[in-house]
């Protein structure tokens, strides 16, 4: 496993408008072609974490950011940040597929229109790379023209990591993203998470702890808006240093 | 330009475009507002409201016959159209809940909603004027009770199913026959929110001229028999505004003022009651 | 409903006269249709349903009658007025969905419903005196400097601005849609889940990128039945358009034309219609008004029915 730094976050304060303290003096790196975990119970900060990724608080008004996240080389909290472009370089897949209302083609087509690909047989190709990607190809083949909708919600959260794959992201984040599948689509998308890793960085928030010791490489555990403990996931799950740590992972509450 | 300028800079037109679109629709209010109050104002006095008019063409007078008119039309209205729209409402939300019937006249009554008013005032004419053989106040009173209806009637049953079913239960557990559960409790509970819709309707009908045309008619002497032609101040502006004299147009000025005022704080307070009690 | 064995005979007449109550719509729209056919038999015998419908006469004297040159005034007043209010609606649900910061949110919303608050004699009175003089004086001469002379466009913009035609009541009735269009398509856009909006700009999709390419396809049952409602209402208005219309039964096509819709036909003529046949084609008209907006509302209310369902789903 190599051991490049994609993501560093270095004393990262969160505030929600009212002065919500959300996160505490994060620390925690994300290597490059790993998956990284962030578990620990609900409110913890977790999501709140994760969608500083992609800046997402700036949708709305009032959210503070204080301290780094340094994405190749750069903080992305600072002021000239281009959203837009950070935004189409660190894909995300939410709880409940995000399908847009529009064909499964255009679904996937939509990023890469964004970006300016206007031919019709790069557009199929990389259409076809993403979804084959996704392995949803062999399902949706024959009805690329159908609405997005029509798609069962596995599929559907299939067809949405496929968009976000179209545009070649470098990092994935992942936030909950099979707590509204079904067992069989949710060993899926896990699959799917360990042969994706080989090309993009992913961070990942789950609930669910053996999906967390199940794909993941490193592990950080949050509580109250503090990260208690970062590490290895196998370490996390067998020798944790905290007893917090231990506590959460051996289901003593949560 | 690179491609992401383009984008970026056709989405800074766009919504440039929609912020001045919001304010256009402000300027018009305001733009509105602002002349029915200049002009309202100048013309405003006192002989207004205790003068009946003065014939065509003379100086003076004023609208004292358009302002009992108006109040006696809108008030009757209101003893019609309010208990038949609550009643109705109940039924829908209660008796009939859940069932076929309830859907279709509910959707039938927001249609009648928008329902051209003028069209209910021909109606009006065959059935309550043309028999009599002259225009008089109840058709006028009739025609705005039925633009009532459908508005009381579809709050009601809006305000009525948002009492949760619950304290009909723990009232049917006291052994309450249905009628008493839904006049001593469900009533109670959706007080505020059927007194607003009854707000709201008043306000809608207390400015229709259209229905009133050829129901009520207008009358330049003071009168308070419903059972002849009676003056509102909706007809009489709609007349005086039309007419020939400058002194006409000043008091067509004053009565629009006074029945937006009333309008507006009508639609001002039920909407403060909606948003105290609901929020 | 419970259904108890034994009925409460108070029960069973409070039930009877609530029942009866609500049965009241259903009595006056049935009632509505009857009364106006019945009224207006004597019109449909003389002049039939398609004669009239076609033909352009409106001769009181002549006593010929055709309801043409009314359903072409308010078809020609309703759709320009549409064109005008639709765009601008539109910019203002997605100002308030979209732009606005928290603070304004609430006075744009209550002006808003405060504009359709205003009856609408305040509007038609305004329109006369304060609108027209400004549309004849600035507006209308400068829109014929412009296009009057282009071809084809040039046609609507013909004869001496006089600021009591078509363009005016347009404008007028404009305004009275445009809080419907605009709330209604508001309360559509903030259907539009969060979380579906937040994907696309997790692929760094704009704000307007989100709002054109998410949102208005999201809540276009909804905006497409609040467009109709609108068009449902433009038709029959009558006090806004009757100050500024004019009332002229010809078929005209400058912007600049005085014209007669059937409501304002109604408004003038209905009190002073002095021969039977006369009084029964102006029924006739309303009975063509009454069929043309129900059915306009119940094509609104269906695609609205369609909206909160797929919404709710």
């Amino acid at each position: 496993m190599s051991e490049k730094i994609e993501l560093e976050v270095k004393e990262l304060d969160f505030h929600y408008s009212g002065n919500v303290h959300a996160l505490k003096k994060i620390n925690l790196r994300a290597y490059k072609n790993s998956v990284t975990a962030l578990i620990g119970p609900s409110g913890c900060g977790k999501t709140t974490l994760l969608r500083c990724f992609n800046r997402m608080h700036d949708l709305y008004p009032g959210n503070r950011y204080q301290g780094e996240v340094i994405f190749q080389g750069d903080n992305i909290l600072s002021g000239g940040t281009d959203l837009i472009n950070l935004r189409s370089r660190i894909g995300m897949v939410f709880q409940k597929p995000t399908p847009f209302p529009m064909s499964i083609f255009d679904n996937i087509a939509y990023g890469l229109k964004l970006k300016g690909v206007r031919k019709r047989a790069e557009l199929s190709e990389k259409v076809e790379k993403a979804l084959v990607h996704a392995v949803l190809w062999d399902e949706v083949k024959d009805k690329l023209g159908a609405n997005a909708y029509e798609l069962s919600g596995g599929q559907q959260q299939r067809l949405v990591i496929a968009r976000a794959l179209a545009v070649d992201p470098e990092v994935l984040l992942f936030d909950e993203p099979t707590s509204a599948l079904d067992p069989i689509s949710t060993a899926k998308i896990e699959e799917l998470a360990a042969v994706l890793k080989k090309e993009v960085t992913i961070v990942i928030v789950t609930h669910n702890m053996q999906q967390a010791a199940r794909i993941s490489d490193w592990t950080g555990f949050l509580m109250l808006g503090e990260l208690i403990e970062f590490d290895r996931t196998d370490k996390i799950f067998t020798a944790p240093s905290e007893k917090l740590t231990e506590d959460y992972v051996t289901g003593r509450f949560g | 330009m690179t491609r992401e300028q383009i984008r970026k800079t056709e989405g800074i037109i766009a919504l440039t475009l929609s912020t001045l679109a919001a304010f256009l629709g402000l300027f018009w209010l305001v733009f509105i507002l602002g002349d029915v109050l200049v002009h309202g104002i100048k013309a405003l006095k006192l002989s207004l409201f205790l003068n009946d008019p003065a014939p065509p063409g003379v100086e003076g007078g004023g609208l004292r016959n358009a302002f009992v008119g108006q109040l006696l039309i809108t008030v009757c209205a209101t003893l019609i159209g309010v208990p038949v729209g609550v009643l109705g409402g109940t039924f829908l939300a209660e008796y009939a809940r859940g069932r076929r019937i309830a859907r279709l006249i509910s959707v039938l009554s927001d249609i009648m909603v928008s329902v051209p008013s003028i069209v209910i005032g021909t109606f009006i004419y065959a059935v309550l004027v043309r028999p009599i053989g002259h225009f008089n106040g109840w058709a006028g009173a009739v025609a705005l009770s039925i633009i009532m209806i459908p508005v009381v009637l579809r709050t009601t049953e809006d305000m009525l199913s948002l009492v949760p079913w619950t304290l009909r239960e723990a009232a049917f557990a006291l052994g309450a026959p249905y009628y008493k559960v839904i006049t001593q409790v469900v009533y109670r509970g959706a007080a505020t929110g059927i007194l607003t819709g009854i707000l709201l309707s008043i306000a809608r009908v207390a400015g229709e001229t259209a229905p009133l045309l050829f129901t009520s008619f207008n009358n330049s002497f003071f009168s308070v028999d419903m059972k002849q032609p009676v003056a509102s101040l909706t007809v009489t502006i709609f007349q005086y505004a039309m007419g020939p004299y400058d002194n006409w147009h000043a008091q067509a000025w004053a009565a629009a003022f006074v029945i937006t005022v009333f309008i507006l704080l009508l639609t001002i307070t039920g909407r403060l009651i909606i948003k105290w009690r609901y929020k | 409903m419970p259904r108890t064995a034994k009925k409460n005979p108070v029960d069973n007449i409070f039930s009877l006269v609530t029942a009866a109550a609500s049965f009241s719509v259903i009595i006056l729209i049935i009632g509505i249709l009857y009364v106006l056919v019945s009224e207006s038999s004597l019109a449909i015998g003389r002049f039939g349903i398609w004669k009239f419908l076609s033909s352009t006469d409106w001769d009181p004297v002549k006593e010929s009658f055709g309801a043409l040159t009314n359903v072409y005034g308010t078809a020609f007043t309703t759709l320009l007025s549409l064109v005008i209010a639709i765009p601008v609606a539109i910019g203002i649900a997605i100002f308030v969905t979209e732009i606005s910061p928290n603070f304004l949110k609430g006075p744009i919303g209550a002006a808003i419903e405060l504009l359709a608050a205003i009856p609408s004699i305040i509007y038609g009175m305004w329109g006369l005196f304060t609108l027209s003089p400004i549309m004849s004086n600035h507006i209308e001469p400068f829109l014929k400097k412009i296009f009057g002379s282009v071809p084809l466009v040039g046609i609507l913009f013909q004869g001496t601005p006089m600021g009591i035609d078509i363009l005016t009541a347009s404008v007028i009735l404009s305004i009275m849609i445009i809080p419907f269009t605009a709330s209604i398509s508001r309360d559509s856009f903030n259907l539009t889940p969060s979380v579906v909006k937040e994907s696309a700009y997790a692929i760094g999709a704009t704000k307007w990128e989100v709002v054109k390419n998410v949102v208005i396809p999201y809540s276009k049952l909804g905006v497409f039945g609040g467009i109709v409602l609108s068009l449902g209402r433009a038709l029959g208005e009558t006090m806004a358009v009757a100050f500024v219309l004019g009332n002229n039964h010809r078929i005209t096509t400058s912007l600049f034309d005085a014209a007669a819709t059937i409501t304002v036909t109604l408004a003038n003529e209905f009190a002073e219609a002095d021969t039977d046949i006369y009084l029964s084609s102006l029924f006739y008209l309303a009975l063509v008004l009454f069929v043309m907006s129900f059915i306009t509302l119940a094509i609104a209310k269906f695609f609205l029915l369609r909206a909160e369902k797929k919404y709710s789903r």
